[in-house]
């Protein structure tokens, strides 16, 4: 079956014009099914773009998309515990669960997604979740394909999506501390949002002058952007029913488009890197984790077996 | 209280009657006395063996940055290798661990903690960083001292020069 | 429930049974294998070992906690599971697990065993705790090391189960359970193989200048000069380089450890039930000091005394240490 492409939720701070001017785009152009809305990385973010949510969600369904919104990852002060109690709590809209604070609140039997951060690494969890009402689970960005490809199995059996991102930074640590604010010495009650100045991160290189992790508030990204394109194929093949996108600061309708090519089989692995090639994107690509190998390589998908 | 080096207390403490570095050490004599201390040990602990797992097979080399010489270590039960080898001619090996007599004495006597003198730079470690740790993990979990057990094998006069040693250590802190 | 249980790491057979007689009530370890989040070269326990093990601290009336506290991925979840029995078999008193799958599994088959909520699981809030307690039974929650202690009172309030607090040792920096930084540089990961930077891929290079370079995988991720004290070779107290520091700076954490002697009445106070020692990779002469100065420090307040506290600093990384975020928000 050919899986269906989903934008997955913004992680860095951008500007609510930038964000509205992006999300207009993708419902006018970008041929997916599913975008994820929604802060999930900052509850200090939230307030900018909140108000613009029922806007920018009407527009994409009426250009045919599916809207899920995404709940905080991290959860700790009192204004993010209720945000995550309002977002389990409402019954209109589909949702993303990323902290155990929300599933708490979640009606018995509520439907509901699972993200990235929620840790699901196996089918044992996913059962337990799929019990409880999840529909649909985004497993972490570290899991290598050939427990994907077990857990498509398991997913498949229990009438639950399973998703994998399969473009974008890798998203490898989150903390209650913003290195955001750290570098500009401040603290995070005190950030003046300087994470809004870097709409594709802060970089980190390493003392040799090599350039390694991308920082977003509270958030650690890699420098690479993770791109399984070639892989799309073998993810159809064993069970993998989505794709997530998740937003860069370059032309993501055309790489949504490179993307929709190889899931229809249209075009073949070297057109599509063909096409990358003609995408501004500075970041080296790599798709280490997917073949259980340090995140940060890019394995060449013709020396390896098919998953 | 940095584990500092036993020389510089050593030179500013007169009361310190005994100086390991100026004790002259010929390498060739100590060889036998080394085979057995390794040997004794590894009759007494065979776990440590257990845990060193695939690094038995590992040539360590220990580097005593305040005596004249360096030891050479192949933790195999079927083919200990344990000697003392001059410090300008290093046999081939993978890990190198280098700190001072007294220090690496306290550590194998969990006196003091290899993290600890890591952290402080004096425990200097290069190589393959892994066999390192393994040693350090394994010799961990022999309770006792392996310093006593060693001393035992000279009787009176062994038991009187690790008691010197262990005043020289705490004089030192 | 009792108040001021002390609770410390053990690597070693001989490390358990130096934290026992040094006056832990409970002490904590795990398998030599991925099941546990220090599978350490040399480290852990034999099922064998853990047996005896057990037997000695009960024997000393003392428990032992089975860390069971890492994410079996897809197609290994039997090596959990056969560690969980294991640990049944071996009359273990609790398990720490982080992972829902391994919850649930332990819940269903040993529900006589105490449950308690690894730091791992990454839950900060009475809600995340709650779905815990109420979907697994969960007795005990230990709470990452980012709350303040006005914070931790508030949580306790909420939740029907009790508070085990870090109170000294290795100072995470990252949400545990949510960090993926060592398998980015090595392909190993924490959450899945149960390593943080994996010791057979760091590698010191020193200089001429007597200098050190620190390297995980292909990235050096700090040097140090030749006086200047190292930490832990994670990448999270590594240095690294921008435009606001072009000479690098510690991105995210100083080596720096978390000390929290001074602060054990007020956690007391606040209804903290356990505190935690980290370091199950640490030697038996750092537990045996450290369990010793906090065993003092626990009984001199249940005795209403002002607790004398011994220098741990030289057991520290980077010789410093800090009370975190637990004194003040600004730590964040």
């Amino acid at each position: 079956m050919t899986p269906g492409l989903t934008i997955g939720p913004i992680h860095y701070f951008w500007a609510a014009e930038k964000k509205r001017d992006f999300y207009a785009r993708i419902a006018d152009e970008a041929p997916v099914d599913t975008v994820y809305l929604g802060e999930v990385i900052c509850s200090k973010r939230q307030p900018f773009f909140d108000q613009h949510l029922p806007e920018v969600a009407e527009r994409l369904s009426r250009a045919g998309k599916r809207v899920v919104f995404s709940g905080l990852a991290e959860v700790m002060l009192k204004r993010e515990r209720k945000a995550c109690a309002e977002l389990a709590g409402q019954n209109e809209l589909e949702i993303e669960v990323n902290n155990a604070a929300a599933l708490f609140h979640l009606p018995p039997g509520r439907r509901h997604r699972i993200g990235p951060f929620m840790m699901v690494y196996n089918g044992e969890t996913l059962a337990h979740l799929a019990e409880r009402g999840a529909t649909h689970v985004t497993v972490p960005v570290e899991m290598p394909a050939t427990s994907v490809a077990g857990m498509a199995q398991r997913a498949a059996a229990l009438g639950v999506g399973l998703e994998v991102q399969v473009f974008g930074r890798a998203g490898l640590a989150t903390s209650a501390r913003c290195y955001h604010a750290r570098a500009y010495g401040r603290t995070k009650d005190n950030c003046q949002f300087v994470c809004e100045e870097h709409s594709d991160g802060l970089p980190l290189d390493t003392r040799d002058g090599e350039a390694f992790l991308r920082v977003n508030g509270i958030q650690t990204l890699s420098h690479s952007y993770v791109n399984l394109f070639a892989e799309v194929p073998a993810m159809a093949e064993i069970g993998v029913t989505d794709l997530r996108l998740l937003p860069q600061d370059t032309d993501m309708v055309a790489v949504a488009s490179v993307f929709d090519d190889i899931r229809n089989a249209r075009i073949d692995t070297t057109e599509a890197e063909a096409r990358f090639d003609e995408i501004p994107i500075e970041a080296p690509f790599s798709n280490g984790f997917w073949y259980g190998e340090a995140g940060h390589r890019r394995i060449e998908a013709n020396a390896r077996p098919l998953a | 209280m940095t584990p500092t080096a036993p020389e510089n207390s050593a030179t500013t403490d007169q009361r310190v009657p005994f100086r390991l570095a100026d004790v002259p050490v010929p390498l060739l004599p100590l060889q036998p006395i080394l085979y057995r201390i390794v040997r004794r040990i590894a009759r007494m602990h065979p776990e440590v063996f257990d845990r060193l797992g695939a690094h038995q097979r590992t040539d360590f080399v220990i580097d005593l940055t305040d005596l004249p010489l360096a030891l050479h270590l192949r933790p195999n039960p079927r083919a200990l290798v344990f000697r003392a080898v001059r410090k300008d001619r290093l046999p081939p090996h993978k890990a190198h661990i280098a700190g001072d007599v007294l220090m690496l004495l306290r550590m194998l006597d969990a006196e003091i903690d290899g993290d600890a003198i890591f952290f402080s730079r004096d425990l200097l470690i290069s190589g393959d960083t892994e066999a390192v740790v393994t040693l350090r993990n394994a010799l961990d979990d022999v309770e006792g001292s392996i310093a006593e057990d060693v001393a035992d094998m000279f009787g009176a006069p062994g038991r009187l020069a690790l008691r010197r040693l262990r005043a020289l250590a705490e004089n030192s802190e | 429930m009792t108040t001021g249980e002390l609770v410390c790491p053990a690597g070693t057979p001989a490390a358990l049974r130096t934290a026992v007689d040094a006056g832990a009530d409970s002490i904590y370890c795990g398998f030599q294998n991925a099941t546990n989040a220090r599978n350490f070269p040399g480290l852990n326990f034999t099922p064998q070992e853990l047996g005896k093990a057990v037997q000695y601290a009960h024997e000393k009336g003392a428990k032992v906690l089975l860390a069971l506290n890492t994410y079996p991925p897809e197609g290994k979840f039997g090596l959990w599971r056969e560690a969980a029995d294991l640990g049944a078999d071996l009359d273990v008193d609790a398990y720490i697990v982080a992972d829902m799958g391994v919850a649930a599994y332990v819940a269903d088959n040993h529900p006589d065993k105490r449950l308690h909520l690894s730091v791992q699981a990454a839950a900060a809030s009475p809600d995340a705790i709650r779905y815990y307690v109420r979907e697994f039974g969960v007795r005990r929650v230990v709470l990452p090391r980012i709350l303040t202690i006005p914070e931790i009172r508030e949580i306790k309030q909420e939740i029907p189960c009790e508070i085990e607090t870090f109170i000294f040792g290795n100072h995470g920096l990252m949400v545990e359970g949510r960090c993926s930084l060592t398998n980015y540089a090595t392909g190993l990961s924490t959450n899945m193989d149960g390593v943080c930077s994996p010791a057979h891929l760091v590698e010191y290079r020193r200089d001429a200048e007597g200098g050190m370079a620190t390297r995980l995988g292909p990235f050096t991720i700090d040097r140090f000069g030749p006086d200047e004290s190292a930490g832990y070779p994670t990448i999270c107290k590594g240095r690294f380089c921008n435009s606001e520091h072009p000479e690098g700076y510690y991105a995210f954490e100083e080596p720096i450890s978390l000390n929290l002697s001074r602060l054990l009445p007020e956690l007391m106070d606040a209804g903290v039930n356990a505190f935690k020692i980290e370091g199950r990779q640490r030697s038996r002469a750092y537990v045996k000091k450290v369990v010793a100065a906090f065993r003092a420090a626990v009984d001199d307040i249940r005795d209403g005394l002002e607790p004398a506290l011994s220098d741990l600093a030289a057991l520290t990384e980077g010789q410093k240490q800090t009370e975190g975020a637990y004194k003040t928000k600004k730590w964040r």
